[in-house]
């Protein structure tokens, strides 16, 4: 008896093991370094040098417009996203004809798994001197500028990140109990007040699975400002890049990255609670 | 509300079909579309610098994405048989991996190999009896485990849904009848599940296919398909361009139909 426990907890141990092991070398490890250098200083040539200082946090003032770029697209890109979402997703998971349904709900996954590079792209194309432009100095609006303005980034991230945004908002709405809103009817609710009072209130949690997980990909957002931004519109993505790969200050880097990290977290949280309070229920996993 | 789904539809497709429609354009322009051609198509393949990064990106995506489906695959039978709280600890461990921002894991990473890179190396060369010690590096590597470490978990969620929905009973049937655990897992679980790690492993497969922003930071002096457009983005649009977007994109919708419609496999009845 004893000899067939050790063997099933060796046997766990076997199945885990390989996953433990990838987890903690390439995401817990990775962020002790970056939060150890973030508290460390610059070497003279650049790189790390020990050392145990917030002179690094402090320094983040001096990247103030990325911050601000970034703090200002990513819930004004999330909130744009979920606008134009909400509506596909309810039609999808309440309109729909049925044998419509998988194919559209398909429509909207095949984007999300398709190189963002590549979609991002796209709209240089479309936004650029011989896109749009050229069709409006066609119809008499000439020397009109799209691209590199944050306007078209914010495009940028709604194109990029609608899919994200639709798939946990519909998963919400599709498990929504229909009675419901037949016994809001009944009992003399406007449709309005159906709305807001049942359908909003009961997809809350996929609104907000939704807006926080965009938020959170879009606080690190690098190709959208760059590809859209033109170098314009700086995102802490960007900064990024050039502490790591062109100025080399790794240290003040890391302290950048680990905040990124601690607003991602926050967040989280708030986009927790908030679901919590107001449906009662926790946000809806993706998978 | 039918009109504005269908518009958000046109606003999703229309950019991607531009590209698309572009690609096959005889002429160099991109404002007007003068006739049907293939050329774009013969230029990006006679490209050596785009089929070096292609071929790259395909080793690393074929690599990461076994490794991922496997480790996974693993990871969530043995989640199963562990205590609520482990369970927990690993569960908020695989929700980061998937939803740490790309640039995070990227630098990140670097920051960790480089650090490592410099204390192995050194050492390496110490105990080598020889001149020439194998010296690690960024490179084909660290891009394998930097996107296998998203592949992996999503891997381990895909099929760990599966498993919560796998039906008891069969397996305490199985074992009622005398199966060993393994008969029981050959002949039971594995035929259940498999559809999911078909579909966690192309998932796998775009997903490191397509990442352009951790492959920048851990990629070193290798080069990928997504970091030599990037590149190449950069020094302005070409219909080369469009050609290889077109490759890419339709490869990736294959592959995501493909695993879509292995997810919505039924269940093998009897």
């Amino acid at each position: 008896m004893h000899g067939s426990r050790l063997r099933k907890t060796l046997l766990t141990a076997m199945l885990l093991g390989p996953a433990t092991a990838w987890l903690v070398v390439f995401l817990v490890l990775p962020f002790i370094a970056i939060a150890v250098f973030s508290v460390g200083e610059r070497a003279p040539e650049g790189g790390y040098q020990a050392a145990f200082t917030f002179a690094q946090y402090a320094n983040l003032p001096a990247r103030a417009t990325a911050f601000w770029n970034t703090m200002v697209l990513a819930p004004v890109g999330a909130l744009a996203c979920l606008l134009v979402a909400y509506p596909v997703a309810y039609y999808l998971a309440l309109q729909a004809p049925q044998r419509w349904r998988l194919i559209l709900l398909a429509l909207v996954v095949i984007p999300f798994w398709t190189s963002l590079l590549m979609r991002t792209y796209a709209w240089m194309y479309v936004l650029g001197g011989r896109g749009i432009p050229a069709l409006l100095a066609y119809i008499g609006f000439e020397d009109v500028r799209l691209i590199n303005t944050p306007g078209a980034v914010l495009l940028g991230i709604v194109y990029g990140y609608l899919p994200l945004m639709i798939l946990p908002i519909y998963v919400s709405l599709e498990r929504l109990d229909r009675r419901l809103l037949e016994a809001s009817a009944d009992l003399g609710a406007t449709p309005i007040s159906t709305f807001l009072g049942v359908t909003l209130k009961l997809s809350l949690p996929g609104v907000m699975t939704g807006f926080s997980l965009v938020m959170i990909l879009l606080l690190g957002e690098y190709l959208i400002p760059t590809l859209l931004g033109g170098g314009k519109v700086f995102f802490i993505g960007n900064a990024l890049v050039d502490l790591f790969l062109q100025s080399r200050n790794w240290p003040f880097g890391s302290a950048i990255a680990i905040t990124l990290v601690l607003v991602s977290v926050v967040v989280l949280i708030a986009a927790n609670r908030i679901s919590t309070r107001v449906s009662g229920a926790r946000r809806v996993d993706l998978i | 509300m039918r009109a504005f789904v269908i518009a958000v539809f046109a606003f999703l497709y229309l950019p991607i079909a531009l590209v698309v429609l572009f690609s096959f354009n005889a002429g160099h322009h991109a404002s007007e579309f003068t006739g049907f051609s293939v050329q774009w198509y013969g230029k990006a393949l006679a490209n050596p610098f785009l089929v070096e990064a292609l071929k790259n990106s395909l080793l690393i995506a074929t690599t990461s994405a076994l490794l991922a489906a496997l480790c996974g695959t693993a990871a969530a039978l043995g989640l199963a048989r562990v205590s609520v709280r482990t369970r927990a600890v690993f569960d908020a461990l695989l929700g980061a991996a998937i939803v740490v921002p790309g640039v995070v894991i990227g630098i990140s990473t670097l920051v960790a190999l480089v650090q490592l890179f410099g204390v192995v190396n050194p050492f390496l060369a110490s105990i080598w009896p020889d001149d020439q010690p194998p010296r690690l590096a960024l490179g084909y590597g660290s891009i394998i485990a930097a996107h296998g470490l998203f592949s992996m978990a999503l891997v381990t969620m895909i099929v760990g849904t599966r498993l919560g929905s796998l039906d008891r009973n069969l397996v305490e049937a199985s074992s009622d009848l005398y199966a060993t655990p393994l008969t029981t897992f050959r002949s039971i679980v594995l035929p259940q599940i498999l559809p999911a790690v078909v579909a966690g492993f192309l998932l796998a497969f775009t997903f490191s296919f397509d990442d352009f922003i951790i492959a920048f930071f851990v990629a070193g002096a290798q080069t990928t398909l997504p970091i030599y457009v990037f590149a190449s983005i950069r020094r302005g649009v070409t219909p080369e361009i469009n050609a290889i977007a077109t490759i890419v994109l339709v490869a990736s919708v294959l592959l995501v139909v493909l695993a879509q419609w292995q997810l919505r496999q039924r269940k093998p009845s009897n």
